[in-house]
């Protein structure tokens, strides 16, 4: 997993509550083997005019002026400013998958669906809560002053806007560690391995038919 | 001191604690579908890692899978690599698996409780938002990306963060054709899309007692679409007897000894709850989703919102994007909307007792001549030919609906079947998201009865005066 330390970059307002994975990744792209190569489709239904179809080189294809990431100022946007209940719906990974793809590495918002909180996780992607209030003030400088470039510290949980005003942001300290050292966590636990199976002899005395399954 | 279900389920499977609250679980019951498990397989293999108890496992192809004439077989490329991926996969680390056509494939979330693989007490994961299904049975169930899921195979462990528990105690009985998918919309109505974020939702009180184990899971099934990953029932004796005989589940002295510990599998009295709400059944009628969030739900009878009536800015907007997408005004009335498709289908509503409840409103009636399709589609080979053999597929055929093979179907529209653009559906599915059903397709979650009832008159119509 790519560490996650600093990072500056241009925040993308998208002004939508309750933005579903479906919407993030539609399902055709889902038909996919591979864990990368998902940028092209990130919001496919509304960066594009047309239908998507896999292996249709994106490139040509006609795309919605209006959607935020057309937008010549946020083409390389890092950093994706939303609304609440954001990545609701699917547990689909290929939602984060495309979201790091396109280059984002934080998001910002006062709410996140918890399946896909944490699948950014696991993919060096920063899911940011902060109160409504703070948000909203954000997407306000994000249209008086655009684009709006934000820093993200994570050893100081802290987003700091252009005009100086530092936001703080809570995040448990196990994911932090592994966000910030790009720690393998399957290893981690692996070493681990005694008390699974300390556990698992425990737990055939407890519920002994769980373990002796036809 | 009186625990909640979800506390003696979580307290049994910690294996230690982690930060702030959280805990590594161990995970009784793994099922693994086609689309969100080949990256983790590929993690897997590539660190050289096996799975840790293999045995966990049942796969099957549910998502990706052709409806009908299975004989031709998985007629786009990329699906069919896809579902072979699974295959070799299994085969690779010798893990259980239902190919298509074989019996016990089917959508994950029916066939797991059929064979008895869902059981109480059990941790289950799926790379899959809607195992929240598999609560009913008083398991700890939810959805996991595919990072979590090489994970599990390749530790039988989960860190997850503490969830709070909310009871949502339902009492009174619901009214004749009003049914537990009208109670999930009811409640979601009323909670929001994010209400139940960070819970697990119980659903108890007399109603819930009152309903059938597939009731119960339509409930579970939609708690996510309220928020919560988890939804939970506890145990009593419609969970046993549903249970009992099942391919899966425990034989004999074990049965017994198993049944004795599941007994205790509900909250105790005077448990404490993060959050309490009731409902009252005899107040719920039919729901028909008008918008784009489950959330955006009204009553049969009522009329969409006009969005001059949304004090709030951010939700007006919200409302006349969902308005400006589905092609509807403000202020219409539910019974006005007309239909294209119908599609009784889907992990929430196809299971044996949901297509019963259809095919009687259906019998000796025609499909209204509006409609361009109604499909039927089982949750599984065991539905299908439970179904057919009380003849419910011949009432479906009769009255002009598809009747096909198992799987998602047109719930998410990964397979051929799928809405057009501008094509307005009556779905038993669980999303009314833009695109779900296919690009530009505007659904509306219904239950199966008026799902039914509206593939008759072509229109939504009050399920309860048919």
């Amino acid at each position: 997993m790519k560490k996650f330390q600093t990072f500056s970059g241009v925040a993308a307002p998208l002004d939508r509550a309750n933005v579903d994975t479906d919407a993030i990744l539609p399902k055709q792209y889902m038909k996919l083997i591979s864990r990368f190569g998902y940028g092209d489709y990130l919001f496919d239904n509304w960066r594009y005019e047309d239908e998507g179809q896999l292996g249709v080189d994106c490139s040509a294809r006609p795309r919605n002026r209006r959607f935020v990431l057309n937008a010549p100022e946020y083409r390389h946007a890092g950093i994706l400013l939303c609304r609440e209940n954001f990545g609701c719906g699917s547990s689909r990974e290929h939602a984060p998958w495309a979201l790091r793809d396109f280059g984002i590495r934080a998001l910002v918002g006062s709410g996140f669906a918890e399946i896909f909180h944490g699948n950014c996780l696991k993919n060096g992607l920063l899911p940011i809560v902060l109160p409504e209030a703070r948000v909203e003030r954000l997407f306000s400088l994000a249209s008086s002053a655009p684009p709006l470039r934000l820093t993200i510290d994570l050893e100081g949980q802290r987003v700091v806007a252009p005009d100086g005003v530092v936001e703080r942001f809570e995040i448990d300290a196990f994911r932090k560690r592994c966000l910030l050292e790009g720690l393998d966590e399957i290893s981690l636990a692996l070493a681990q391995a005694d008390s699974v199976t300390a556990y698992e002899r425990q737990r055939r005395l407890s519920e002994p038919w769980l373990f002796a399954q036809r | 001191m009186p625990k909640t279900l979800l506390q003696k389920l979580w307290d049994t499977h910690v294996v230690r604690e982690g930060p702030a609250g959280s805990a590594v679980l161990y995970i009784d019951r793994h099922l693994v579908n086609e689309v969100t498990s080949p990256q983790a397989f590929e993690g897997l293999s590539a660190a050289g890692r096996r799975p840790w108890r293999g045995e966990t496992v049942i796969a099957t192809s549910d998502h990706n899978v052709p409806t009908r004439e299975l004989a031709l077989g998985i007629q786009d490329p990329v699906a069919k690599v896809q579902v072979q991926t699974l295959e070799r996969n299994c085969e690779t680390f010798g893990l259980r698996q239902f190919r298509l056509g074989e019996s016990g494939q089917g959508i994950l979330h029916v066939t797991g409780p059929e064979l008895g693989a869902t059981l109480p007490g059990m941790s289950i994961v799926c790379g899959d938002s809607h195992t929240s299904t598999h609560g009913a049975f008083a398991a700890l169930a939810f959805g996991i990306g595919t990072s979590e899921i090489e994970q599990v195979l390749a530790t039988q462990c989960l860190l997850v963060s503490r969830m709070k528990a909310m009871n949502v105690q339902v009492e009174g009985a619901l009214p004749a054709r009003v049914t537990a998918k009208d109670l999930a919309l009811a409640l979601i109505r009323r909670l929001g899309s994010a209400g139940a974020t960070g819970y697990a939702i119980e659903f108890s009180g007399g109603t819930v007692r009152g309903l059938s184990m597939e009731a119960r899971m339509t409930l579970c099934n939609m708690a996510i679409e309220a928020g919560a990953r988890v939804g939970l029932v506890g145990v009593d004796e419609v969970t046993l007897a549903y249970l009992h005989g099942r391919p899966h589940a425990p034989l004999g002295g074990a049965w017994d000894a198993a049944c004795d510990f599941w007994r205790g599998l509900r909250s105790d009295d005077g448990a404490l709850f993060d959050r309490t709400l009731r409902l009252d059944a005899g107040d719920i009628a039919p729901q028909v989703s008008w918008g784009t969030s489950p959330q955006m739900t009204c009553d049969v009878t009522g009329r969409i919102p006009e969005p001059c009536d949304e004090p709030d800015a951010a939700r007006r907007k919200a409302l006349a994007d969902a308005l400006d997408y589905m092609g509807l005004q403000g202020g219409t009335d539910i019974g006005a909307i007309e239909l294209d498709k119908i599609f009784i289908g889907s992990c929430t509503n196809a299971r044996l007792e949901d297509l019963r409840a259809a095919a009687g409103i259906v019998a000796g009636r025609r499909v209204s001549g509006r409609i361009r399709q109604a499909l039927v589609v089982p949750g599984s080979r065991l539905v299908k030919s439970m179904a057919e053999a009380e003849g419910l597929d011949r009432v479906f055929i009769d009255a002009g609906f598809e009747w096909r093979e198992p799987g998602c179907s047109m719930c998410l529209g990964m397979n051929e079947d799928r809405l057009l653009p501008g094509e307005r559906c009556a779905s038993t599915s669980n999303r009314n998201f833009e695109g779900r059903q296919g690009q530009g397709g505007r659904t509306h979650l219904v239950s199966p009865v008026t799902a039914a009832a509206a593939a008759l008159a072509g229109h939504f119509v009050d399920v309860r005066r048919v």
